[in-house]
This record gives structure tokens, sequence and C-alpha cells, in this order.
């Protein structure tokens, strides 16, 4: 394996590393791909990554090795985008999130009247689903299931999920409820997991 | 007794905060009969270490074969 993921990297493997250009380039769009889908802007997300890269360059002697290279970059990445979403904490539209709430196709119809699973809406055992995390198709269609999400939907539950925000701090910083907000991670979940059961984890006929 | 659709919420709202006792129960007992919901947990808890995994940057999937 590559140094990149390499547990006992020494911080002169780093340097080395952020000198790479090859690794910078690959990593440096991980690093947009992953602010974009969470900000939905190209400008501020090549701010974050540029800052994120520079802090890594400037903090390397703090770099221990005890995480892949990369984990240690995106921990980085996720303080900047964290301190954005404190200071413009408008990044949810919230009109559209209750609309969101209201309009969407609702789960509903996955269960009977009674509020029981439909026989073909129930869910199915995905068995070890780990071994797709090796698999770059894997994470494809994870973004794109997020980006098929609810808009609005979707920055909450990444602002919870990938940025680890606490549930209490979205809330507050929405002025929402926090049982509307945990209905929204909920959608979330919701929509994603049948994003990917039907797209990742349905078994070929 | 509780049925699907409002285990569902609990489960997704364990994620969130530390259920009450008095939910635990009825929880633990749907959960011992129902095949369908058994899963959806497993898929939630699967999808909390999706998130991590790639908010750490798909370390496992590095380096891209492209």
């Amino acid at each position: 394996m590559s140094i990149a993921n390499n547990l006992s990297a020494s911080v002169d493997d780093l340097s080395q590393l952020l000198r790479d250009e090859k690794f910078l380039t690959k990593l440096r769009q991980d690093m947009l791909r992953f602010v974009e889908l969470q900000l939905r802007d190209r400008m501020i997300a090549e701010d974050l990554v540029q800052e994120a890269l520079a802090a890594a360059m400037n903090g390397r002697e703090r770099f221990a090795g005890r995480a892949a290279v990369k984990t240690w970059i995106f921990a980085i990445l996720k303080n900047k985008i964290a301190g954005h979403l404190r200071q413009r904490q408008r990044i949810v539209d919230i009109a559209r999130l209750a609309k969101e709430m209201d309009d969407e196709a609702d789960f509903d119809i996955l269960f009977d009247r009674r509020g029981f699973w439909m026989p073909e809406d129930r869910p199915d055992r995905w068995g070890d689903p780990e071994t797709a995390f090796a698999q770059q198709q894997f994470w494809a269609i994870f973004e794109i299931c997020l980006t098929q999400l609810p808009e609005n939907t979707a920055r909450v539950f990444m602002m919870r999920e990938f940025v680890g925000l606490d549930t209490s701090e979205i809330c507050q910083e929405l002025s929402i409820t926090t049982s509307n907000c945990h209905v929204i991670l909920h959608r979330a979940r919701m929509g994603l997991r049948l994003c990917l059961e039907k797209r990742w984890f349905t078994p070929e006929d | 007794m509780l049925n699907c659709k409002q285990v569902t919420r609990l489960l997704s709202e364990a994620q969130e905060r530390d259920l009450q006792f008095k939910e635990k129960i009825p929880l633990k007992l749907h959960l011992m009969m129902c095949a369908g919901c058994n899963n959806f947990r497993k898929q939630i808890d699967f999808l909390r270490r999706t998130c991590h995994e790639y908010a750490e940057g798909q370390p496992n999937s590095w380096p891209d074969p492209s």
C-alpha cells in the first residue's frame, strides 16, 4: 500500500506526500467534492480546501502517523467546514426545508395502514456491507444517493454525520425544534437506505 | 404495541439521543419479532459507519486506480 495509507507514515513522509503533485491533485479533487457536496458552492469549497491544505502543511509537525494521511487532512478539513457553518448558519433554507418535509414523497407508502412493512418494502439483509468500502464504485453511488436527497434535508444530514455537529447545535443554529431536527435526519436516513438498497445491495435478478 | 413505522423512527432517534427506559422495552419486544426492523436497524448503523468512513476521506479505497 501507498505511504498515504501507511499508519506508520512519518512527518518526513507527510512532507514528501504534500509535495507530490499526483497525490496532491487527487487529494484536492476528493476534498473539493467532499466540501461541494455539503456547501454546494465551488468558490467557498476551493477556499476551504486551500485553507485546510495550508494548515496541514504548517501543522505537519503535529501529524503523528496515528491515522492515514488522508484521514488526518480530512479531519482538518472538517474543522474548517464546521467553522464556516458556525459563522454562516444560513446555509440551510428554512422555508424550503419546511416544504421538503411536507412535500417530499412520503415514506408512508412503505407501510400498510397499521404501520407495518409492506411485504415488498420490508428491509432486506445487506450481508457484510462493509466490504463495499474498498470499492470506488460504492462511493460513487453513495455520492449520487446523497445528491438525490432533498437539498436542505441533505445539508442538515451532512452537518450531523460528516462534520459531526450535535443535533442540539444544528437545531439551535437553524432555529428548528429538536423534534423537527430528528424528523429531518430520519427522512434523510430513509431516503439514503432506500437508494443504497436499490442501487447497490439489490441482488441481481 | 409499536408498529414498524414507529420503530423506524425510534431507531433513528436512538442515533441522536439516549432512549428512555419506557421506549426501550417495547422497542426490544418488537425487534425480537420483526426481521424487517432488525434489518433496518443494521442498515442505519451501517449508514452511520459509511458516513464516518466517507468523512475520513474513504482511506480504504485509496489509492484511486484512475
